[in-house]
This record gives structure tokens, C-alpha cells and sequence, in this order.
């Protein structure tokens, strides 16, 4: 748990990933990249607060938009890279590609391509973590179209009614693909619903990464004094399309709100707050470490055709 | 005395709870949940007081939401647990496929074989007594299509025991389907705990005139059509495949190379399904043998006991279907037999 926000790390966090999807756009027509991709361009500042909040002993459960959460949790850059090329060398030997996202070492279990249905893994981890008496929470990022999944709901009823160490942390975009959530259910925040299941929940709206931080920070807290749920919606914007790297074709006002979310970026905010001295040293670091992270995927094989059958069964 | 030569006889029921009990005592990760696990009945017994021994968190009941709990044992495997979820009816995994198919079989796949999931699922087939279309389905077959599962569905009190242990000790996710009519079934068990092997079958009953092949219930059925085809001079070789993905294909080439002649007696729709799957082997890897099958009609189940003998196979229908197949008399038919656990049972459940 950090009490501490660390602007520098965030900083640097949102840039490395802020800076990799650029360059997936900027390489994706180039068919290099093998697998769909999710991006999170938009909403890092969730990733980066949220993350700098955790320890190592804390578990992640993210999704098929994972990019930020595994960049933001430190997981192993090249290797996710290595991955999204489809190379031996990455997360899952080239199985998995960016929808499959997984780092062993950093408590960064597998995602799933499908809405909410990591949403009761993330719960049975907590539960164990609990049966276990083992130390952590688990963190379990979702979007705002995981909540019209019953599944979604029976497993926060879970949670509640065992206290676990969980935190759903809410990415509500507002959108699932181009279903706006006032299409999708009433005026009924999800916050508020979530409160019905007896979960603990706060909305937080501004998209910025210290708030998010802060939330999340809170949250460990009161679950290291008492084992139980919270859940933590985060108003965000995505920028590009739900899948691929174009952008969205949207009416006036929506186009509107993604240009007031770019104008009240949180990247340029954190960087406005660090000397001249720090940006510049940390554009550098992010660009070589991405730099290396291509060359560590270009220079890997794909995997042999014997692979094929490898690790169906234990 | 050497422990596994302790043998005693008990039911195919009682033999579950032994193995379940045994294996939780053996290692507190393992815990059992489901609907009902708990209750006065205990799942015809099998989870009994379980939480009484070993306490609410290693046995406990849960809300009805079948998706979200299959999810929750998947994850809570992940971490290192050993969870046993238990469904009282075979029909409701049909609320759990998105978790059994997309998660539970596919994340060593993605993950490298950095994580595995032992996680048991057991799950009742309830033929009879008016179970009618949604309580008595056998859906083996969907779940022998996917890879990155284990399917077994033992007939014997014997094999219930061994396949269950051996299901708990596995680290893949397990289909392990047990039949409503087996569970008073006796027979000889060892007292210790034993595994038997995922992938090996059994021949029941040994013959040269031809092979029939049964699953879960009709293996039962099976023996008795065997019995019946003795009168008329026909020695039918009957295996228990037991273990259905990975599926004992030897031990079924081995009996139609020698008796030329299978029957498959499925306990479900024909139609892309377990002797569907059986016959495809035999007729890519073995010459010249007479295939037939014996399985559902393409109806769900009617609930009136009028028309629901209509809709299973019995042993006389078997007998006489394999002695056509032996060139034996059409005319034959075999004297009726008492199926005595479906004409005793009485419901409710």
C-alpha cells in the first residue's frame, strides 16, 4: 500500500503506455501486430492511479482493453510486445495475443475476451486470498458494459455476502462499442446499484490519475482494517474506436466530449508539474524501453508448429 | 492388512462421500460448494455434514447463480484451492458454459501453462420419475467437444470412487458425471483412497460375438441386454469406457477387431454425440466392422411414464438389436427384465 502519490511514476507509467498504443497505431496497418487491439488510449489515468496504490502482493484482474493495466502493474513490457506480434517470446508464446494479456510474476492473471467473465474469477481469487488468510486484495477492472451482464451482478452479490478483499474498479467509457448506456439501461447509476448490493461505492469523476490514486489507496485501507468490497466508478473517455486504432465515427456532441477529455488531459497536467529536467529524462527512458520492447519482439521466432498442442492440459 | 485390500461393500453414493471425504482430510484446500451441499439431504448423501466435519468455509451453500459460482471456483483455483462444485442435476451446467468453455478450459492454453485449474465440477444426470425435458438431460457430449477439459462419468461404486479422487488430484478442470440410478448401486471399494486413470476404460464383461459400448447408466443396461443374449447363445463383450475425453479408444479397437461387431448404447442424442464420436474412431481405424447405435430419440424428454419408456433403451431392445446384428432370429424377444432402480424410485427428487 502507498499513502504517497509518486507524480514522477505516474508520470512516467501514463507516458510508456500513452507512447506503446501511439506506436500500435502507428504500426498496426503494417500487419505486424497479430491480434485485435483494445485500446486504452483515454483512459490511462484509471491504470496509473490505481496501480500506484497496490503492492506486489495485490492481484489483477483486467480485461480484453489491458494494455494500461499491464503496463501500469509493471508487467514485462517486451514480452507484451513479443505477444502482440504473436512471437515465442511473449505472455503467452503467441497464443494469447493482446485480448489474452497474462505476467505471472506480477500477479497479472490471463484476461478474458468476453465482457465480465473474469468479473467471478476476480471474486473466487478474493475468496481464496480470504480462505487462505493470505495477504493482498484483488483488483478487478472492468467497463461500464460488464455491468449489464447478469453475471456481473451475482458475482458483487458474492463479494458481499463473503466481505472479500476485492475492488471493482469501474472504467465506464460509456460505451460498449457504439451503445451509448442510455440505450443500454435507465438513468440508474451503476454506483448506486452496486450500493444495493451492499458493496461500497463511489463515483469519480475527471479522469485524473491523483484521484484515482487516492480512491484506490482509501479503499486498501479500510480492507486491510476489514476484509470487504468496494467499487469504484471511474468516468473516463476512450478516444479511439472500441477495437482497431480509428476513431470513432461519432455525432457532434459526442466528438465534443472526446475533444474536452483531450484538452483536459491528465498526461499534460502531470507533465506541467515535474521539472523540465524530469520530462526529458523520462520521454527518454520511455522511448528506449519501447524501442528495446519492438526489437525484443522483432528479433523473436514465432512459435514452432509442434507448440501447437503444448499446455491444453495440465 | 495391506489397506487397498480392505474392500468393503457400499454404494455408488456412499462411495462419492468416502472419496470426498477422505480427499478433504487429506488436504484443506479442497472444499465442496453447490446448491444444497449442506442441507439435511446432502446431495443424496454425498456432501453430508461435510461442513460439520470440516467447517462453513470448506462446504457451503450458494446463492442460485451458477454462472458467477462456476467463475468463483475457477478463480478460486487459480490461487491455489482445489474446489468440488456440485449440481444436483446435470440440465443447470447449461448455466455455466461460458465460464466451463471459455474460461476453465482455455486459460493454461493462453496463459502458457503458467496457470492451471483444478477444478471439479459434478453434476447429476436425474433420469426418471417424471424429471421430464429439463431435469434429466446427459449432455456429456458437449462437453467431450471441448478441448482442455477432462469428462468421466463412472458406472461402478468402485470407479466412482477412484474417478472422483483421481478428478480432485488433477489439475485440469473436470466434467465428472454421475447418474441418479447408479447412486444405490453396491459393490466392492476399497477402504484407502486409490486413483484409477483418466483415458483407460474397463471391459465389463468378456465375449467374442460382439462389443457393446455403454456410458454412465446404459452400461448398467448394457449388462443386462448381456445377460438376456447368454439365452440365445451370443457372447457380447460390454466395455465401460468411464473416462470420455480423454476417451480409451484402444481398449474399444481391440474388442471390434476381435468380435467385429459394435453396438454403442448412448445415454443421449445420437446426433454429434458420444457414439457418434465412438463409431467416427472405430470407422477410421478399424476394417470391416458392423456399426449400429442405439441412443434418444430427436425429442426432449416426455415427463408420463407412458411415453418416457419409449424414450430411453432398455436391455431388451439392446439384446435384441445386437442379436440381429449376430444374424441371430428378428423375431426374437428377449423376456422382459426389472430395471429395479428406475421402477423402485418415487421421487420427488
Amino acid at each position: 500500500m502507498n499513502n504517497l502519490f509518486d507524480i514522477k511514476k505516474a508520470y512516467y507509467l501514463f507516458l510508456l503506455i500513452r507512447r506503446s498504443e501511439e506506436k500500435i497505431i502507428e504500426l498496426y496497418n503494417t500487419d505486424k501486430i497479430k491480434s485485435p487491439v483494445h485500446l486504452s488510449i483515454g483512459q490511462e489515468a484509471i491504470a496509473v492511479g490505481v496501480s500506484l496504490a497496490l503492492s506486489e502482493s495485490d492481484i489483477i484482474f483486467s480485461n480484453y482493453r489491458g494494455h494500461a493495466h499491464f503496463i501500469a502493474r509493471e508487467a514485462n513490457l517486451d514480452k507484451m510486445w513479443a505477444e502482440l506480434y504473436g512471437k515465442s517470446r511473449g505472455t503467452a508464446r503467441g497464443k494469447g495475443g493482446s485480448m489474452h494479456l497474462n505476467d505471472y510474476e506480477k500477479n497479472f492473471i490471463p484476461t478474458s475476451a468476453i465482457v465480465s467473465t473474469a468479473v467471478p474469477e476476480a471474486v473466487g481469487y478474493a475468496f481464496a486470498l480470504k480462505y487462505k488468510k493470505q495477504e493482498g486484495t484483488v483488483v478487478c477492472y472492468h467497463g461500464d458494459g460488464a455491468t449489464d451482464e447478469g453475471v456481473f451482478w451475482e458475482s458483487l452479490n458474492f463479494a458481499s455476502l463473503h466481505s472479500l478483499p476485492i475492488i471493482f474498479i469501474c472504467e465506464n467509457n460509456k460505451y460498449a462499442i457504439y451503445s451509448h448506456q442510455n440505450t443500454r439501461s435507465l438513468n440508474n447509476p451503476i454506483v448506486d446499484r452496486a450500493k444495493a448490493f451492499g458493496v461500497s461505492s463511489i463515483r469519480i469523476s475527471g479522469n485524473k490519475t491523483k484521484n484515482f490514486f487516492d480512491a484506490t489507496s482509501d479503499c486498501i485501507k479500510q480492507i486491510k482494517k476489514k476484509s470487504q468490497p468496494f467499487l469504484l466508478e471511474c468516468m473516463t473517455t476512450r478516444w479511439r474506436d472500441h477495437v482497431g486504432i480509428t476513431i470513432p465515427e461519432l455525432s457532434k456532441a459526442e466528438f465534443e466530449e472526446i475533444e474536452n477529455a483531450k484538452n483536459n488531459d491528465d498526461l499534460v497536467e502531470l507533465e506541467k508539474q515535474l521539472p523540465e529536467d524530469d520530462v526529458l529524462i523520462i520521454n527518454k527512458k520511455v522511448t528506449t524501453e519501447i524501442e528495446n520492447a519492438i526489437n525484443f519482439a522483432e528479433s523473436s521466432n514465432f512459435p514452432e508448429e509442434s507448440e501447437l498442442y503444448d499446455n491444453v492440459l495440465a | 492388512m495391506d489397506k487397498i485390500l480392505d474392500k468393503k461393500v457400499i454404494n455408488y453414493g456412499e462411495a462419492i462421500y468416502e472419496a470426498i471425504t477422505q480427499e478433504m482430510a487429506r488436504d484443506e484446500n479442497i472444499f465442496v460448494y453447490g446448491l444444497g451441499v449442506d442441507d439435511p439431504k446432502g446431495h443424496y448423501g454425498t456432501t453430508k455434514d461435510l461442513h460439520k466435519k470440516y467447517g462453513k468455509l470448506r462446504s457451503f451453500d450458494t446463492p442460485l447463480s451458477e454462472d458467477a459460482m462456476t467463475g468463483i471456483g475457477i478463480g478460486a483455483a487459480l490461487a491455489g484451492l482445489r474446489p468440488i462444485y456440485v449440481h444436483q442435476r446435470m440440465d443447470f451446467l447449461l448455466l455455466c458454459m461460458n465460464q466451463i468453455v471459455n474460461m476453465a478450459s482455455k486459460i493454461r492454453y493462453i496463459s502458457s501453462g503458467e496457470h492451471s485449474v483444478p477444478l471439479v465440477i459434478r453434476a447429476a444426470i436425474g433420469r426418471s420419475w417424471g424429471q421430464g425435458a429439463q431435469h434429466s438431460q446427459a449432455l456429456q457430449s458437449f462437453f467431450m467437444h471441448i478441448p482442455g477439459l477432462k469428462v468421466i462419468a463412472p458406472t461402478t461404486p468402485h470407479d466412482v470412487k477412484g474417478g472422483l479422487i483421481a478428478s480432485i488430484r488433477d489439475n485440469n478442470p473436470v466434467i465428472f458425471i454421475e447418474h441418479r440410478m447408479l447412486y444405490k448401486n453396491a459393490g466392492y471399494v476399497p477402504s484407502d483412497t486409490y486413483e484409477i486413470k483418466f483415458g483407460k476404460g474397463r471391459v465389463l464383461r468378456e465375449g467374442n460375438d460382439i462389443t457393446i459400448v455403454g456410458v454412465s447408466h446404459s452400461v448398467e443396461d448394457s449388462l443386462r441386454a448381456a445377460d438376456l443374449l447368454k439365452g440365445v447363445g451370443v457372447n457380447a463383450e460390454v466395455i465401460d469406457p468411464i473416462s470420455l475425453s480423454p476417451i480409451d479408444n484402444e481398449i474399444i479397437r481391440d474388442s471390434v477387431n476381435k468380435t467385429k461387431k459394435l453396438l454403442v448404447v448412448d445415454n443421449g442424442w445420437m446426433k454429434c454425440g458420444f457414439s457418434a464420436e465412438i463409431i467416427a474412431d472405430v470407422a477410421t481405424n478399424c476394417e470391416s466392422i458392423l456399426c449400429q447405435r442405439l441412443g434418444f430419440p430427436e425429442t426432449p424428454c416426455p415427463t408420463t411414464p407412458s411415453l418416457e419408456k419409449h424414450f430411453y433403451p432398455n436391455p431388451q431392445n439392446i439384446a435384441k438389436k445386437a442379436n440381429e446384428m449376430c444374424g441371430g432370429d428378428s423375431e426374437w424377444n428377449p423376456p422382459e427384465v426389472v430395471q429395479h432402480e428406475i421402477v423402485s424410485f418415487k421421487g420427488p427428487f
